[in-house]
């Protein structure tokens, strides 16, 4: 699927994670790209709509707690596939950090870009899977 | 400097302290981070693999979350991912992903590592390697490591199988050619009975099947299959995708898949895929009348439900099916109608867009009507977007939407007066344009410029300027269209004029100035033809552009006759019948005018009153409105002569008839009648360039000169009028108020309020006025949301062209360049193009092979693409496709050589013309990319391709 970004920011409007599948953005352009939207999306109460557009992108967000999950997409990639793919990714990393908080996710950011790279792959989802996606992870885990 | 000493590394931070430290430093971010930065740096050149790895380890966290550059460390990082242990060689690979670009000038160091862990047993150093591809392939790496890519395609290990096709993708983007080694095995991917590598192979194939959809068709089988057997709904939603792009290439494809969607639609509890259903259907197979019938229902639940996910979606299902089957969304109007008001913005817009593609010249009027209220409740952001499309949607193609000008005009007018609009340049610009185009729209055009000019609170809001600097013009330019032009005068003058900037005050004099040539010319002209019926009147020059308005005031017969002779002549050659009707209504209020038409009275009046208020203009700093001020008073000063003060009128006009004056009004007046048309935007192209001017090339040098000058927002109208309202609008409008204090004598004031004390507060003793319009937005705001429902309930209701009791007026158009040609079809980029063609080759190729190793087989589905057009009517069709589609996993030759006979039949029949084109295009390809793919094709010992999976 084409997904172009993915974002973890909190409430304060910090990137806790950022990954680009798009092609390669300069450090000055992905700041000036996370802050449009971030600004964009936070403003946004919980009645809304969890679809923004912005520049050629089509942003699909869902908040958990005081992180908000952000996944850019092209325009015309199924909206309510991606919700459902950023909810399998929080399920996936709840499972695998015990009731998942941003600072699990600060604190072993490694673990869940992992957890993404097994999910994404050169913005295809590749794996749906939760035990299949945290085999590796817990491999690893075992052997250090 | 030294690496860090045995005591540094025992010590060093981990990642977890780097990240507690950031959470607990007292010296502010920033300077933690460059200390951070400071220690990473002495780390990262440890001979110790581990210490290295953990410096890289906090910079690659550093470097995405605090922006913090990291390409000085490429190198480490491929020392780390050269380390045979997995955690460090994790780390290196995760900073190469994030920080390698193809501008890295050590990427080439790490072709020969790749190439040895996508080799390698390990399926996690494998699963490494790949992930890292996908992120960084340029296209020498795609070529290099084409053969292990390959490889990878057939591994046993799923994890890793899963991933090499993950990676295809951007091999192929960057690297063509590698589509001829590994096409065959990503397609047999498709057949796997594991249901994550045929989810990873249906990803790869929407993505690619977005770009370039024609070249996969021949795998149409495959994906139905796919589509009728699969439970997993991610995969469902891909196969979806592409159906949706190839249903529309191949007619026989979208029969024999609507019946499969339709059932997923109905069957599935999944919202996503049934949304996704929808969308096939609503962009692909809306034909299928039952189909669109069945989503067309679906969309309603959504629009019904209250998640304003799906609401939003619905909406958006609507408008991409709003184009070609307006009735669903008549359908659900009132949905859409509400939605203007939702609470979010996005949801709003949606529906506007939707509102918008409705809009035709039936319904502009009623929708124009149920916008305009939404606007006056919504915010100002909202509003002016409403407003903009309005404006945008009946200017479309020199107003081709819009019949009744006078409604139009009306409309633009009631736009200005919302408060909170914004889009005073658009307005400005509509009503300039409709003046100097239809030219039965001007009585109506002068009387909406009249309402606004006269009222004073309105010249407290300066997004209103550029409407208000429209409207005086109007009324300058057309004033023989005016009933009153007395009045209007007053209001250019009045005493709130000063609140404008001095450009657009410009503007507002020389209309006074038009004006007032007009008034005494038609006062001259009627004592000299005396009392002969008011048809000689028209005789001359200006006969044409003489106005009603004008012979009514010019006529010395104000007999109930009048009306009668009156009428006709309208009627003659002006659809506005209710001209003469709304003069009447009139009456009362400009009784004397009319009666007296312009006695010498009131041209003496109309004098003193210009020169009270011009006077003190002379004092002000403002080269433009001195300039105009001057002509105005100079004017005065010489009519003047004619006019001493109290002598008896008659004979000294007859006297003088032939005086300087008269001369010099009539020549004046012929002047501002001659006619401003429109000017075509190419008109500039055509004016040769004359010889011996030599135009600067680069404009650059001028920009040093005049870089604090703004330009012109306005210069798309700056030429059309010649020299007539030019630089005044190009002004800028916020750079404050009149320099000049307000110094027109109260008086003025007081008498200007005796006269439209309507248009002012009762107790209001200063110069405190009401924000413009608030009247209007009060009486608006009761308006509830189902009234307007109720009123588009008949608006969008699809009916005939509504009667008009009048034709359309003519528009002016000129004949070329005026409408904005559609812009010519986007090419595909160049890139894609490359790989479709490779694609469309190796499928050729494929087909030619076949012939050539296996005489007498036919392609079967390859010519389902190219043999679409001509053979719709074979008979043999069904059953070729149907053999095609049925086949799945087991693709014996045995079957084909069931179908040989048939096929070998039509292939001749239908394919060689097609067969010659294709032969001689290919051929190109082939030599050319032989040299190139050699090397990979004999790594890979696969050679020769030969797929036989088109069958």
């Amino acid at each position: 699927m084409g997904i172009r970004f993915i974002m973890m920011v909190n409430k304060q409007g910090q990137t806790r994670l950022a990954q680009y599948y798009d092609h390669y953005l300069s450090l000055e352009e992905r700041r000036v790209l996370e802050s449009e939207i971030v600004r964009k999306c936070l403003a946004r109460t919980e009645q809304q709509c969890s679809f923004v557009e912005h520049r050629n992108y089509k942003i699909v967000y869902r908040r958990y707690a005081s992180l908000f999950f952000l996944v850019g997409v092209d325009t015309d990639e199924n909206e309510l596939a991606i919700l459902e793919f950023i909810h399998l990714l929080v399920e996936t990393m709840d499972r695998y950090f015990d009731n998942v908080c941003e600072l699990d996710i600060m604190f072993h950011l490694e673990k869940a870009n992992f957890i993404i790279d097994e999910m994404v792959m050169n913005g295809c989802i590749v794996e749906t899977n939760k035990s299949v996606i945290l085999s590796p992870l817990h491999l690893l885990d075992s052997t250090t | 400097m030294s690496g860090p000493s045995i005591m540094e590394t025992l010590f060093q931070r981990t990642l977890e302290d780097l990240i507690k430290g950031i959470r607990l430093q007292l010296i502010g971010e920033s300077a933690f981070i460059s200390k951070a930065m400071e220690e990473i740096r002495k780390e990262i050149k440890s001979t110790d693999l581990q210490t290295k790895s953990i410096a890289l380890q906090k910079l690659s966290y550093l470097s995405p979350l605090h922006f913090v550059d990291m390409s000085w460390a490429a190198f480490h990082c491929i020392e780390c991912m050269s380390s045979p242990r997995f955690a460090q060689k994790r780390i290196g690979y995760v900073a190469v992903s994030q920080s390698f670009n193809e501008h890295t000038p050590v990427l080439l160091l790490i072709t020969n590592q790749l190439r040895k862990d996508l080799g390698s047993v390990n399926e996690f150093d494998a699963g490494l390697a790949l992930d890292c591809l996908a992120n960084i392939a340029t296209v020498d790496l795609a070529r290099d490591l084409t053969p292990e890519v390959f490889t990878l395609l057939g591994s046993s290990k799923v994890s890793v199988r899963k991933k090499a096709i993950g990676v295809i993708l951007r091999v192929f983007e960057k690297y063509p050619d590698a589509v001829r080694v590994c096409f065959k095995r990503l397609v047999e991917n498709l057949d796997s009975p594991d249901s994550r590598i045929l989810s990873a192979a249906v990803g790869v194939f929407c993505e690619l099947a977005s770009r370039d959809p024609r070249s996969y068709l021949p795998l149409a089988p495959e994906f139905y299959r796919v589509l009728v057997d699969s439970k997993n709904n991610w995969v469902l939603i891909k196969v979806l995708k592409i159906f949706a792009k190839l249903a529309p290439l191949e007619s026989r494809l979208a029969k024999r898949v609507v019946e499969p969607i339709c059932d997923h639609m109905r069957r599935t509890g999944a919202k996503s895929l049934m949304f996704e259903c929808i969308r096939t259907v609503v962009s692909s197979l809306s034909e299928y009348e039952s189909a669109l019938k069945l989503a067309v229902l679906k969309i309603r639940e959504l629009l019904m439900d209250e998640d304003p996910n799906l609401k939003y979606l619905g909406l958006h299902a609507l408008s991409i099916v709003a184009p070609k089957h307006l009735w669903v969304v008549l359908e659900n109007k009132e949905v859409v109608i509400k939605s203007l008001s939702d609470s979010d913005s996005n949801i709003k817009f949606e529906s506007l867009r939707l509102v918008m593609a409705v809009v035709s010249e039936s319904n502009v009027v009623e929708i124009s009507r149920v916008l305009l209220n939404y606007a006056l409740k919504s915010d100002p952001e909202f509003c002016n977007v409403i407003l903009g499309s309005i404006l945008s949607a009946c200017s479309r193609n020199v107003y081709e939407m819009v019949m009744d000008f006078d409604w139009y005009v009306l409309l633009l007018g009631e736009m200005s007066r919302i408060p909170q609009c914004q889009k005073g340049e658009d307005i400005e610009n509509q009503l300039i344009d409709i003046g100097m185009r239809v030219r039965d729209a001007r009585p109506e055009l002068i009387r909406m410029a009249r309402s606004l000019l006269i009222d004073p609170a309105l010249l407290g809001n300066p997004f209103l300027y550029r409407i208000l600097c429209a409207a005086a013009w109007v009324c300058g330019e057309y004033v023989e269209y005016s009933t009153n032009p007395f009045e209007l005068v007053e209001a250019l003058l009045q005493p709130r004029t000063s609140l404008l900037p001095p450009l657009i005050r410009a503007v507002y004099l020389q209309s006074v100035l038009k004006v007032l040539t007009f008034c005494i010319h038609s006062y001259l002209r009627n004592k000299s033809s005396g009392l002969f019926p008011f048809t000689d009147n028209l005789e001359g020059v200006v006969s044409e552009s003489m106005s009603k308005g004008k012979t009514q005031e010019a006529s010395d017969l104000p007999t109930p006759a009048q009306d009668d002779v009156f009428n006709p002549r309208i009627s003659d050659d002006n659809p506005y019948e209710d001209l003469p009707l709304e003069n009447n209504g009139e009456d009362s209020k400009f009784d004397s005018f009319e009666k007296n038409g312009f006695t010498r009275e009131s041209i003496v009046n109309l004098l003193n009153l210009i020169e009270l208020a011009v006077k003190p203009l002379l004092g002000s700093l403002e080269v433009e409105i001195l300039e105009r001020a001057q002509n105005v008073l100079g004017l005065i000063e010489l009519i003047r002569q004619e006019f001493p003060d109290q002598l008896s009128p008659r004979k000294e006009i007859l006297a003088k008839e032939e005086s300087e004056v008269s001369k010099l009004i009539r020549s004046m007046n012929d002047a501002f009648c001659e006619e401003l048309g429109p000017v075509s935007v190419t008109a500039q192209d055509r004016v040769r360039v004359p010889e011996g001017l030599v135009l600067e090339e680069n404009l650059k040098e001028l920009d040093t000169i005049c870089g604090d000058i703004q330009p012109s927002t306005s210069s798309f109208f700056a030429p059309r009028y010649g020299e007539r309202i030019e630089e005044s609008l190009a002004s800028d409008l916020q750079n404050g108020e009149d320099s000049e204090p307000s110094r027109e004598s109260t008086s003025l004031l007081i008498e200007h309020r005796k006269r439209h004390g309507l248009y002012y507060l009762p107790s209001s003793a200063s110069n405190d006025y009401p924000l413009a319009n608030d009247l209007r937005s009060g009486e608006n705001d009761r308006d509830e949301t189902e009234d307007f429902v109720r009123l588009t309930a008949q608006s969008l209701a699809p009916k005939k062209k509504p009667n008009y009791s009048k034709p359309r007026p003519v528009v002016v158009k000129l004949d070329e360049g005026e409408v904005t040609l559609s812009v010519a079809s986007k090419k595909p980029s160049s890139k894609y193009d490359l790989l479709s063609g490779v694609i469309q080759d190796v499928l050729q190729e494929t087909n030619l092979m076949d012939k050539s190793s296996r005489k007498g087989k036919e392609k079967v589905s390859s010519d389902v693409p190219q043999g679409s057009k001509e053979n719709v009517q074979d008979p043999e069709d069904p059953r070729r496709e149907k053999s095609g589609l049925r086949k799945s996993k087991h693709r014996s030759h045995g079957k084909e050589r069931k179908h040989k006979d048939p096929d070998q039949v039509d292939g001749k029949k239908d394919g060689k013309s097609e067969r010659a084109r294709e032969k001689s295009s290919h051929r190109h390809g082939r030599k050319k990319t032989r040299q190139r793919a050699e090397g990979p094709l004999n790594v890979s010992a696969q050679t020769p391709v030969i797929p036989d999976f088109l069958l």
